[in-house]
């Protein structure tokens, strides 16, 4: 093989590498769930629209729970967790609630905290707390630990047949609403789901639980 | 030191001038260095070491290395005074082409040199293991039943509950509320059931010097007393998943009259929640509910993936 031949296969071959190495960082490595930006603030507050579906039949992970937000600029339901808000600013929430339930591991965490008057509405009607081991009430939690927020969330009737397609559209559902107020300070504050609702792992606390776009996600906190 | 010693004799048998005593030089040297360095890791670094004297296991272990750091020092001095020394006398000279001395060995010096690594290996191994066993159990997790425990007292009794991601705390004294504030108070012995609902964790509150890892199903008990007030860092020291690097919070060692006035006020607030915990009990194994359990069997739920999953139930991912 003459030397330009050796030359040309030599760079081709680098090529090749490169190319494919940045193939897996941008695909694999770099990828997520989308950022919902929720900036526009009217009357000081955001309205932030969320819900918890017994499956995920948007995604290869068919049966895992998972929680969608509602894009506040196209109104169509968004498989992430991730999602932006100005700081100093109250977060109007609401949460449709279409999964069934699942008891609290620690019901320490029936308890709603870091909401406006320590409260939040199911179905409008006020609650400070949720016994998910008095009865079979409890889905699962939204958290944001970094600023003690913890709300339990309601659930339907435990005969219902729960919704069946994501994001659901219809079907019986809870509808939890509370308000809080973001932190001053810009940053990224993460939340979880308390409920081990990892179905198929150990525990109930792997799969969802540990991946964003599913149980747990960002809440980031922009001046 | 051998190499000292017989680069002088073989020199001061030649026709130049007579070699100075260099082991009394370097030893001379040594001792200076290693007087200094002591006293200042003692008296002025010392104070300052981690992870300070905020409670009695902390104080303890910065007593700990004050102790290792004052005898390593001058082994370390004199590392760096014989090389430095033998840099600047023993360098190579211009002119100078004669090769240096066989050297055979020195007994005395082979004897002396075992003789005190020995005495200094032994006796940090045996001032550690005495540390350990009863310097107030270090502030490391003992297990269930501890080594050492505080004499003609009564602890206060804090459970420290490690779960994704965040500990709780329970007060089995004060009616068994739960809380996510670790207040304890100044001057009185504290125990730490550490344990956790999930996967493993570590319970680490830097300040108090105490470590103890959080394992479901067992109950780990560590000691300290609180010596000052304060605040003081809780970690998780044991990867745990997703968060773990956000697993931390934030303690506080108060007065006693302000920790009585804060554990009666926050038992009052927290009373309806307290009412949906389950009996105190040193481990927590929320695992087993009993009610919930056969109330979910009896309606068939399967909602959410639901369940309870036990330990051992059923999957591996």
């Amino acid at each position: 093989m003459s030397v330009p031949a050796r030359v040309a296969t030599l760079v081709v071959a680098f090529l090749a590498v490169v190319a494919g190495g940045s193939f897996l960082v941008i695909n694999f490595l770099l990828s997520g769930p989308p950022v919902e930006s929720f900036t526009t603030v009217s009357a000081g507050q955001v309205h932030v629209t969320m819900q918890e579906d017994p499956q995920n039949t948007v995604s290869n992970k068919p049966d895992w729970v998972s929680y969608f937000i509602k894009s506040p600029t196209t109104g169509k339901w968004v498989h992430t967790t991730l999602f932006r808000v100005p700081a100093g600013t109250t977060v109007d929430m609401t949460i449709l609630g279409y999964d069934g339930c699942t008891p609290l591991r620690n019901p320490f965490w029936s308890k709603v905290t870091g909401t406006y008057g320590n409260r939040a509405y199911v179905n409008g009607k006020p609650v400070a707390a949720i016994n998910s081991w008095s009865g079979c009430n409890v889905g699962h939690t939204f958290s944001i630990p970094g600023i003690g927020l913890n709300v339990p969330m309601a659930t339907p009737s435990v005969t219902a047949t729960l919704c069946g397609t994501s994001p659901c559209t219809s079907g019986p559902h809870e509808v939890m609403t509370f308000k809080f107020k973001t932190p001053s300070t810009p940053g990224d504050y993460f939340w979880q789901c308390r409920v081990p609702c990892g179905g198929g792992f150990i525990d109930g606390f792997g799969g969802p639980m540990q991946t964003i776009g599913y149980m747990t996600g960002n809440m980031e906190v922009v001046s | 030191m051998a190499a000292s010693e017989a680069p002088a004799g073989a020199r001061s048998s030649g026709a130049g001038p007579a070699e100075p005593n260099h082991g009394l030089r370097i030893f001379l040297i040594w001792l200076v260095v290693a007087l200094a360095a002591d006293l200042l890791i003692w008296f002025v670094w010392g104070p300052h070491l981690p992870p300070g004297d905020m409670a009695s296991a902390s104080g303890g272990q910065q007593f700990d290395i004050k102790v290792m750091s004052v005898m390593a020092a001058p082994v370390m001095a004199l590392v760096l005074v014989y090389g430095a020394y033998a840099i600047v006398v023993w360098r190579h000279r211009e002119g100078d082409d004669e090769d240096g001395p066989a050297i055979h060995g020195n007994t005395r010096v082979q004897a002396t040199w075992i003789t005190v690594t020995s005495v200094i290996v032994l006796t940090l191994a045996g001032f550690g293991t005495y540390e350990l066993i009863n310097g107030q159990g270090a502030g490391a997790g003992e297990g269930p039943t501890a080594i050492w425990h505080p004499t003609g007292t009564k602890p206060l009794q804090v459970q420290v509950i490690g779960q994704q991601w965040r500990f709780t705390y329970r007060y089995p004294q004060f009616g068994g509320f739960e809380t996510t504030q670790l207040v304890l108070p100044v001057n009185k012995w504290v125990q730490f059931n550490v344990t956790s609902i999930d996967v493993i964790h570590s319970f680490w509150a830097y300040q108090l010097g105490v470590k103890a890892d959080a394992n479901p199903g067992v109950n780990n008990v560590a000691f300290t007393k609180p010596t000052q007030s304060g605040r003081f860092i809780v970690r998780c020291a044991e990867l745990c998943g997703l968060w773990h690097g956000a697993m931390n919070n934030y303690g506080h060692v108060v007065s006693e009259s302000a920790f009585m006035t804060w554990a009666s006020q926050t038992r009052a607030q927290l009373a309806n929640v307290t009412r949906m915990l389950p009996p105190y009990a040193t481990t927590y194994d929320p695992t087993v509910i009993p009610t919930i359990n056969k109330a979910m069997a009896k309606a068939g739920i399967a909602g959410a993936n639901g369940y309870y999953y036990p330990p051992n139930d059923p999957v591996q991912p």
